[in-house]
């Protein structure tokens, strides 16, 4: 009767949320602090004042951006670890295209063509990753973390030289943009709705691209069955390459929501991606590769990486404990994941 | 070592492998188990060797009732098996094969037992370089290097599996030596195959299982008939087609060679025109696959030209072969033909792809209800292919075959189906080849092949003769298939 | 500088990733990933630090950094091979898990002088010309993940359990037959994997980089170890080189730094990770289908030298690899 109820009545997501908070408690307690005064600090970190909300919702956008792509390479099957290097390689292309022509047009046109500049160089980056996986043999997990590093120093490297500030150049970054080359927000709200929009086209297209196209029907047996997709007489390696330069391009895109976005700086930095591809890609695993539940998920994730920023000002804790929520939750569905299906399922 | 088995049964699923088998085998003789494909044979021996644990029944070994949690146990009282693929590791040299596992000495002198290894293979003839990779050696020598491990574990029962199917005849007369050599010393040694004169020139005593049951039992003088007889049962079908008009030819295989790690087809030619049917027969492994999977566009041939329809096919990718119009089947269904995780109208619409870009999701539906009616598959559109019976998605599996090919390769196409919907589905492939399709296929079935086929490929140890249906008995395809005119 | 001291240094740097890489050799040996290794590392050395502080005991701190690797290793093992969860998704999380926990457990000890290892020269060999310093004139810890590499590779091809843990990862199944409990040993061997990693990480709060920060600056090291695992062949020695050749390629970045200054310095340090890139690709370009393509249409002497070269990089991984076994 009981694990009767625990398997039907609690959803497995409610149970892993409990588990998952109850073991950051376990931890707050250890540092002895209060793990309710914790999470509270999160929450009003994260919805205290419309400022706050709307920090959220910048930071919600390129998480979406980096979960719609993550969708297409798990559907393939395929670890696209590589995904902080395509956001970064978005980035340094929208830059590098809003350097060359922000004097010479409209800023509209610029920073339209700055957002395919950005689709560009993260595709470029995510093929770069199939293309070692495909004719070296080199594993796309190692593939990928590799150019993550080569893109951060590629950035680095533009940063302190042919980018660098007029006078001494410094990590802090490339000249800031101008306003007039910021996505416009409101007046008291800085958020501006074309990057959240762009956000949620990105996740719903994925969505029926995944359902309803060839292409996303060919992934998915990718994905499920290599051996027999292949025999179906699917073209498994340009389907492959397809999927990272997708996601790529969609993590690109999230790169120029990071340098003209309402909260951005504006400018190009060292580790301009802020793990935003990792923390995708803990969404998409969270939300067990269903395009419908990234949605809320890469909300709570986004507004718990907000919120947290509070923690080391309002008290001694570092800004790290929403990463261990995160986390913790996603190790929690896993571990009751398993447990369902190995000792619940003989149950009934 | 006496070994008996008393009543053992085991079930899978809906088969039952053994139903009910008692069996005794006197020390120092060397015991044959005749059986075809499915009969019951390996279920039985993966019970003898611990790997497998009866339902019900009873295991003695000198008239002591034992009981083996694992295969280790088995050995550990003196049963150990040679499995068809050995079961050994490639990636390491003779020397530490031989030794993994045993002595339980911490640390490995291997100067030692390289002498003790050298000892034994000299004894049985076998020569094994201690020093060499287990993968750079032959199926033979990897099976001469388990039975010697296997001996210098104390094993008084030897069990063989299939144990000539990648040999060569060399190898299969020193391990026939070496087999009479292990008798004389008094070990016990049971030999598995469907070969009847290896069986037959080998042992003194066999057993015949057929069906999971045991359908005799004969000393070594009896008659090659008799024992076809207990195998495949009293039924005495014979081929029927006898008059097929045949068109153009669809596939011809000139002077091809093709290889894998454990086997080589050679130099084998052979046309077929539309609308005829050829089956592919032997024991499994003997070569039959590899053909199949070269004329299919996935094996390339090491020698010699594929054409289908008068086009020069060899070498060209996969995909070229579909576009030619082949339709395979592959034999595992979960793993190669069918993807678990979607719903038979996904499948359709993975098969039938347009020049769209959207899926006509309604279409796949009605395509997938239409295919469902018509073969009689129990399942909706949206069902998980992964949770069909096996006989449900081996229907599948026929479905989504292209609905006009011009050239069928199938392995196993009616594995697991009953009689009725094995007729109906035939039914179905002949209105196929009298459109012109011509087929090729691989069955374990020697029933099906003769009442189905034209004429039959038979492959033996990787060699090919060919056999016309036309007023054959079982009884000639089952010594076909057992090697009689190989040598 | 001179060559010794240059050598020397490079040893110097070495226990951490030795350790990380022999660790995980291990566990990979055994047919598991354990992927966690550059949130293990971060984890394990903020423990170790604020172990051997509390306890003022450098012991103390290496004793508890290895307990940490081998719980989270535990945690993997568990979610892998007792609940069947994908081993890389898990190994993932518990990265980023665990780089994480570093961070927030780890607040409050950064920049905080600590205990650290001394030196230890070896009396009377230290003196020796050329090899003595860099031989013997080194940290306890050199000398011990030196002699570890060793052990290890003793323990993989002159031991009868070296032996079995080889088949454990190349064949579950063969290595079943010959009695081995295929899963209990895969959990020995990942724990004692995530043991030494451990030490990996201790070894960097209490010798090479004494103490705790955010960041603490050998974030991607771990990374860095996973792929010299696979460079290194899964064999130790060969591990072995791969991380000294690491650590030589940091030096001759921080040289090329002062050599050319004008070049800005946080592009040596990532000097490593594209060097990484290229390496995979040496060791398993020989795997790809079009490489046998194309070299078959160069000319012979060329093509003999290339197959040659080729071969003698390519490695090949445990035959099981993230598998798991389960038995009929």
């Amino acid at each position: 009767m009981n694990k009767e109820f625990i398997r039907r009545i609690i959803p497995l997501q409610i149970a892993a949320i409990l588990l998952a908070l109850s073991l950051s408690a376990v931890i707050l307690t250890i540092l002895s602090i209060s793990p309710i005064d914790a999470f509270s600090l999160i929450l009003s970190g994260a919805f205290g004042s419309p400022a706050k909300l709307a920090y959220v919702l910048t930071a919600w956008a390129p998480l979406l951006l980096c979960s719609a792509g993550l969708l297409v390479t798990f559907a393939a099957g395929l670890w696209n670890i590589g995904i902080e290097g395509q956001v970064v390689m978005g980035a340094v292309f929208a830059t590098g295209l809003m350097r060359i022509l922000q004097d010479s047009l409209p800023p509209s046109a610029v920073l339209l063509l700055a957002a395919l500049a950005g689709l560009l160089g993260g595709a470029l980056w995510g093929m770069l990753v199939g293309g070692l996986r495909r004719y070296g043999s080199v594993n796309e997990i190692f593939g990928g973390l590799g150019l993550n590093f080569i893109a951060g120093s590629l950035t680095v490297y533009l940063i302190l030289g042919p980018w660098k500030r007029p006078g001494i150049g410094s990590t802090s970054g490339t000249e800031p943009f101008p306003p007039s080359l910021w996505l416009p927000g409101f007046k008291d709200f800085q958020a501006s709705p074309i990057e959240m929009i762009l956000g949620l086209i990105a996740i719903a297209s994925v969505a029926i691209a995944l359902r309803d196209t060839h292409f996303g029907l060919r992934l998915r047996a990718v994905g499920m069955n290599m051996k027999a997709a292949f025999l179906k007489g699917v073209p498994v390696d340009q389907d492959l390459f397809l999927a990272f330069g997708l996601c790529g391009a969609l993590a690109g895109l999230a790169g120029w929501v990071l340098i003209v976005g309402t909260s951005a700086r504006h400018n190009l930095y060292p580790l301009i991606s802020s793990g935003y591809g990792y923390l995708a890609i803990l969404v998409v695993l969270l939300a067990n590769l269903k395009p419908f539940w990234s949605v809320p998920i890469s909300f709570s994730f986004a507004a718990i990486s907000m919120g947290s920023l509070q923690l080391p000002l309002q008290r001694q804790l570092d800004s790290s404990l929403g990463g261990v929520i995160q986390g913790m939750l996603v190790l929690s569905v896993l571990v009751i994941n398993g447990i369902r299906s190995r000792w619940l399922r003989h149950e009934g | 070592m006496k070994v008996e088995l008393k009543d053992i049964h085991k079930r899978f699923g809906p088969i039952q492998a053994n139903d009910g088998i008692t069996l005794s085998i006197e020390p120092g003789t060397l015991h044959g188990l005749l059986g075809e494909n499915g009969a019951g044979k390996s279920t039985l021996m993966k019970v003898l060797s611990g790997f497998l644990s009866p339902d019900r029944g009873e295991i003695r070994l000198d008239n002591k009732t034992i009981r083996f949690d694992s295969p280790a146990e088995a050995v550990a009282l003196g049963v150990g098996m040679l499995h068809q693929d050995p079961l050994d590791f490639p990636a390491l040299r003779v020397i530490d094969n031989f030794l993994l596992g045993s002595p339980r000495e911490f640390l490995l002198d291997r100067k030692y037992h390289q002498t003790r290894l050298a000892e034994l293979a000299n004894r049985f003839g076998f020569r094994l370089d201690p020093e060499a990779r287990v993968s750079e050696l032959s199926i033979g020598e990897r099976q001469q290097l388990e039975i010697v491990r296997l001996l210098a574990l104390g094993v008084n029962v030897l069990i063989l599996d299939e144990p000539t199917t990648a040999i060569s005849t060399q190898q299969r007369e020193s391990l026939f030596r070496a087999l009479s050599q292990l008798t004389e010393e008094g070990k016990t040694v049971i030999f598995v195959s469907h070969k009847l004169d290896e069986v037959k020139s080998l042992c003194s005593k066999v057993t015949v299982l057929a069906h999971g049951r045991v359908t005799g039992e004969a000393a070594m003088d009896c008659p090659t008939k008799e024992l076809v007889k207990m195998m495949f049962g009293q039924v005495l079908t014979v081929g029927k087609r006898c008059e097929v008009r045949l068109g153009e030819p669809i596939l011809e295989l000139q002077n091809l060679s093709l290889s894998d790690w454990r086997l080589e087809v050679k130099d084998l030619s052979l046309k077929v025109q539309a609308g005829e049917v050829v089956g592919l027969a032997g024991l499994e492994g003997s070569g039959q696959q590899l053909v199949l999977r070269a004329c299919a566009g996935l094996l390339r041939p090491s020698a010699g030209r594929i054409w289908i329809a008068h086009r020069d096919m060899t070498g060209r990718p996969y995909q070229d072969f579909i576009e030619a119009s082949i339709g395979y089947m592959p034999a595992a269904r979960l793993e190669e033909g069918l993807i678990a995780g979607m719903t038979l109208a996904e499948h359709i619409a993975l098969t039938e792809r347009g020049p769209s870009l959207f899926i006509d999701w309604t279409m796949a539906v009605e395509r997938a209800s239409q295919r469902i009616r018509e073969f009689n598959i129990k399942g909706q559109p949206t069902t998980f292919v992964g949770n069909l019976s096996g006989g449900n998605q081996q229907r599948t599996l026929l479905s989504l075959l292209p609905s006009q090919p011009k050239l069928l390769l199938m392995e196993h196409p009616t594995r697991g189906l009953d009689m009725e919907s094995m007729e109906y589905i035939w039914r179905l492939l002949q209105a196929l080849t009298q459109q012109g399709t011509a087929i090729l296929f691989i069955s374990s079935d020697p029933e099906e092949l003769l009442e189905r086929s034209d004429r039959i490929a038979i492959f033996f140890g990787g060699k090919v003769r060919m056999m016309d249906t036309c007023g054959a008995s079982l009884f000639d395809l089952g010594e076909s298939i057992g090697g009689k005119g190989f040598e | 500088m001179d060559l010794p001291i240059l050598i020397g240094s490079i040893l110097a740097a070495s226990p951490p990733i030795l350790f990380a890489v022999l660790g995980e050799t291990i566990t990979e040996k055994a047919g598991v990933i354990n992927l966690s290794l550059d949130g293990s590392l971060l984890l394990t050395a903020m423990v170790g630090f604020v172990v051997a502080l509390h306890m003022d005991s450098v012991i103390a701190g290496f004793l508890a950094g290895m307990v940490v690797g081998s719980l989270i290793a535990f945690i993997l093992a568990f979610v892998s091979m007792t609940l069947y969860q994908p081993q890389v998704a898990t190994g993932f999380v518990l990265t980023l898990l665990c780089r994480d926990l570093a961070y927030v457990f780890g607040k409050a000890y950064a920049h905080i002088p600590g205990p650290q290892v001394s030196h230890a020269a070896i009396p009377g060999f230290s003196d020796l010309p050329l090899i003595g310093p860099i031989l013997f004139d080194q940290n306890p810890l050199v000398y011990l993940s030196l002699m570890a590499v060793i052990l290890v590779w003793f323990f993989f091809f002159k031991t009868q359990p070296g032996l079995l843990l080889q088949g454990l990862g190349e064949r579950p199944a063969a290595a079943y037959v010959r009695g081995v409990d295929v899963t209990a040993m895969r959990y020995l061997y990942t724990l004692i994997g995530g043991a030494i990693v451990g030490l990996g990480g201790a070894s960097f709060s209490l010798m090479v980089k004494p103490g705790w920060a955010r960041p603490y600056g050998i974030e991607g090291t771990g990374w860095i170890a996973l792929a010299i695992v696979i460079f290194g062949g899964w064999h130790p020695i060969r591990a072995a080189v791969g991380a000294l050749l690491f650590n030589a390629l940091q030096t001759a970045a921080n040289l090329l730094q002062s050599v050319m200054p004008d070049v800005p310095t946080q592009l040596f340090s990532t000097l490593p990770f594209p060097v990484m890139i290229l390496t995979l690709l040496l060791v398993t370009i020989g795997n790809a289908d079009w490489t046998k393509r194309v070299l078959n249409r160069l000319p012979e002497g060329m093509r003999r030298f290339l197959i040659r070269t080729l071969k003698a990089l390519q490695t090949s991984p445990p035959a099981s690899l993230g598998t798991i076994f389960k038995k009929e």
